[in-house]
């Protein structure tokens, strides 16, 4: 079944007529993307790349029953455009756009509470599950549908995991960017609840990086419920030097303290299996199957 | 992008909080010049560097004449400063600010600060402020109590801000006098688009004011469209304060740090970046610099990151390990390293490796170049390439 998105996804994306959306757009319909419709403020009535475009997303969705929204908008408009999407009560929101400015997410985690909508990004590639549909910008070329869940926070090595989970054997159920944003929508933890109930995925990977706390998050909830599918983490930038601070107490809570190594810690004392380098993900991942499958 | 005190304090001002009098100086004489027409019986003189914990390192000190204040600005700006928050080579005194000095009652701590993993703006107010700040928070997190805000319209924000006021022990006028003072930090996070607004130490002074003695501010970069004055503040603060190279490279959509090894690494993405420089860490290897090749750049720009690294003198060999992805593909990098690579007088060999999107295109594009390099299958073989042409060089 794969997570968030599957065949019955019926896609509308908000800033389709623009250059950026029609180029990756009509890759995601070769790929077999279901792409209902399009939004564009001002353009509503005409057709791109053979879908109807509308000026709201609430006439979009009224018209088509698209139930997820692709936001190719630019980082000024781009709040505006998440926040029209949450009151359309579309269920799923993946958002591309880099550089949306902080107090603007802040602004629009605040819309989102008490909301269905679930929000991925910003500053994600998106969400891939392989062989039934695509809704973001990665490449494919390595992709292959199976059974291993990716939650990642850097889109250069969800590319890289999911080839070498690919030569591996085993390919992908979904994967999902959670996006480099400091201030985003789903994290790594709600990524791996998803994981835990899809019946495709029979093995996680987490993907995380320096800064920020959300694999701590992460790794507590894993140690709180002990899912019975195997998980293997890889955290970036085990030698980067540390940040220099330049606040007080303040700077820590935007800018995170985030080292690996606490990283490391915490997901490995959750019985998370941390592989040692970027390039042994996927035999880390298909050891722990196997190990899974013996005991 | 962080600001000077002097600048923060120009900013809060205009939200109704009071500061202390004062001037920015850029010379001993100009201190000098100030302090007299300042007139104060008693001056604090301010190095004005990023970094905070200046008071601890001697970066604030106290003049009773004019003639004093001409002394401690020459101390000041005569060396780096260094503070437990500065590199270790410390920073550059370009400024002192001098301003009148209080007999202080009380030091309050008070922030205003996005909390990332709640996605939410948050008052943080403390009745143990100053310069240990840090060290008490660290060892008891009640020290400092945290209070929700919610951002309304683009100008305001509301909480209980009169509760955190009494929260730490005020009373009466007093109360209210500090409510407004965090009233006035929240609308000054929303409407200037700061992710950190910090007043150490919101001073309570034997005269009976609350005055911001030191502020420090963080805008976020990626709001600056609609900030246009702080846009050229910042702008002027990279001229001045940036290195030109990682200027020049960003300008190319390329993230650029340069290090003090010897193994040039050029990445496509900043986690494989880093990935790629554990492992070279790891492989006891020296990296030069952090390079990420931002989905943005053309052909022509990565020519200039990878012209970039040939340049430096230190580097033996070049790393190159690209993921080709939905939108920075590999045939793209290729162009702009065989580019690079004729171009530049010097070229130390260069290991490249792609992967992913269009990979076997870029390795026929490269070697079309004439450029030679040595052609990896994975990152595992391209770790033992770069060890193996530092191992002959250095028998």
């Amino acid at each position: 079944m794969a997570i968030l998105v599957n065949a019955k996804t019926r896609l509308l994306v908000q800033g389709l007529t623009g250059r950026a959306a029609t180029y990756h757009v009509a890759r995601m319909i070769a790929y077999g993307t279901n792409v209902v419709a399009g939004v564009t403020p001002g353009k509503g009535g005409r057709s791109h790349l053979d879908a109807p475009v509308f000026a709201t997303v609430a006439e979009a969705v009224a018209a088509t029953g698209a139930n997820a929204s692709m936001l190719f908008v630019p980082p000024e408009n781009a709040a505006k455009a998440m926040i029209e999407a949450i009151e359309a009560e579309v269920p799923l929101l993946v958002c591309v756009t880099e550089r949306v400015p902080v107090m603007d997410m802040v602004r629009v985690s605040q819309a989102l509470r008490g909301t269905k909508t679930r929000l991925v990004g910003p500053n994600s590639q998106g969400i891939l599950s392989p062989g039934t549909c695509q809704v973001g910008v990665m490449t494919t070329v390595n992709a292959r549908a199976g059974s291993i869940g990716i939650a990642s926070r850097s889109a250069s090595l969800t590319s890289e995991v999911m080839a070498q989970t690919t030569l591996a054997g085993l390919g992908q159920s979904t994967t999902v960017g959670v996006g480099g944003d400091p201030v985003h929508g789903l994290s790594l933890k709600d990524c791996v609840q998803l994981f835990i109930d899809d019946r495709d995925t029979r093995g996680i990977v987490l993907i995380g990086e320096i800064g920020g706390t959300e694999e701590e998050e992460c790794a507590a909830y894993v140690a709180r419920v002990r899912p019975a599918k195997p998980i293997v983490a890889f955290v970036a930038g085990r030698h980067a030097p540390p940040e220099r601070r330049m606040g007080h107490a303040g700077a820590f809570a935007t800018d995170g303290g985030g080292a690996a190594a606490p990283k490391i810690a915490a997901l490995t004392a959750a019985g998370i299996t941390v592989a040692r380098n970027a390039a042994v993900v996927g035999e880390t991942v298909a050891a722990a199957l196997l190990d899974h499958a013996r005991s | 992008m962080n600001l000077y005190e002097f600048q923060a304090k120009e900013l809060i001002c205009r939200f109704g909080i009071e500061i202390p009098r004062g001037r920015v100086a850029g010379s001993a004489e100009d201190a000098e010049r100030l302090a007299r027409r300042l007139a104060f019986p008693r001056f604090a003189i301010k190095a004005q560097i990023h970094g905070g914990a200046r008071g601890a390192a001697g970066g604030i000190r106290f003049a009773s004449s004019p003639e004093e204040a001409r002394v401690i600005t020459g101390q000041l700006m005569s060396k780096p400063l260094v503070t437990t928050q500065t590199k270790a080579s410390g920073e550059k005194v370009r400024w002192v600010y001098v301003e009148e000095a209080f007999e202080i009652e009380r030091e309050i701590y008070a922030a205003v600060v996005v909390d990332r993993s709640k996605a939410a703006l948050e008052l943080w107010v403390s009745g143990h402020g100053g310069e240990n700040i840090e060290a008490k928070a660290a060892e008891d997190g009640s020290v400092i109590a945290r209070f929700p805000l919610t951002a309304v319209g683009s100008t305001a924000t509301t909480g209980d801000f009169l509760g955190a006021a009494q929260g730490i022990g005020m009373t009466g006028e007093m109360a209210v006098k500090a409510a407004d003072v965090f009233a006035g930090m929240g609308r000054l996070a929303v409407e200037l688009d700061a992710t950190l607004v910090e007043i150490n130490p919101l001073a309570l002074t034997r005269d009976g004011r609350l005055i911001a003695l030191d502020a420090k501010l963080t805008v976020d970069g990626n709001a600056m469209f609609r900030h246009p004055a702080l846009a050229a503040l910042r702008a002027q603060t990279q001229v001045e304060e940036g290195d030109p190279k990682e200027l020049a490279a960003d300008r190319h959509q390329i993230n650029y740090q340069r290090m003090d090894g010897n193994i040039g690494v050029v990445c496509n993405g900043a986690g494989l970046a880093l990935a790629t420089l554990d492992m070279v860490i790891d492989a006891g290897g020296k990296p030069a610099n952090f390079m990420d090749i931002r989905t943005t750049a053309s052909s022509l720009d990565v020519a200039y990151g990878i012209g970039v690294i040939l340049e430096n003198p230190n580097v033996r060999v070049v790393l190159i390990n690209i993921h080709g992805g939905g939108m920075q593909r590999c045939d793209t990098v290729a162009e702009g390293v065989g580019v690079a690579m004729r171009r530049a007088k010097r070229v130390p060999p260069v290991v490249v490796r792609f992967a992913g999107n269009n990979a076997d295109f870029a390795r026929v594009r490269l070697k079309a170049s004439g450029v030679a390099f040595l052609d990896a299958r994975d990152i595992a073989e391209a770790m033992e390439l770069v060890m193996a042409v530092l191992a002959k060089e250095a028998a």
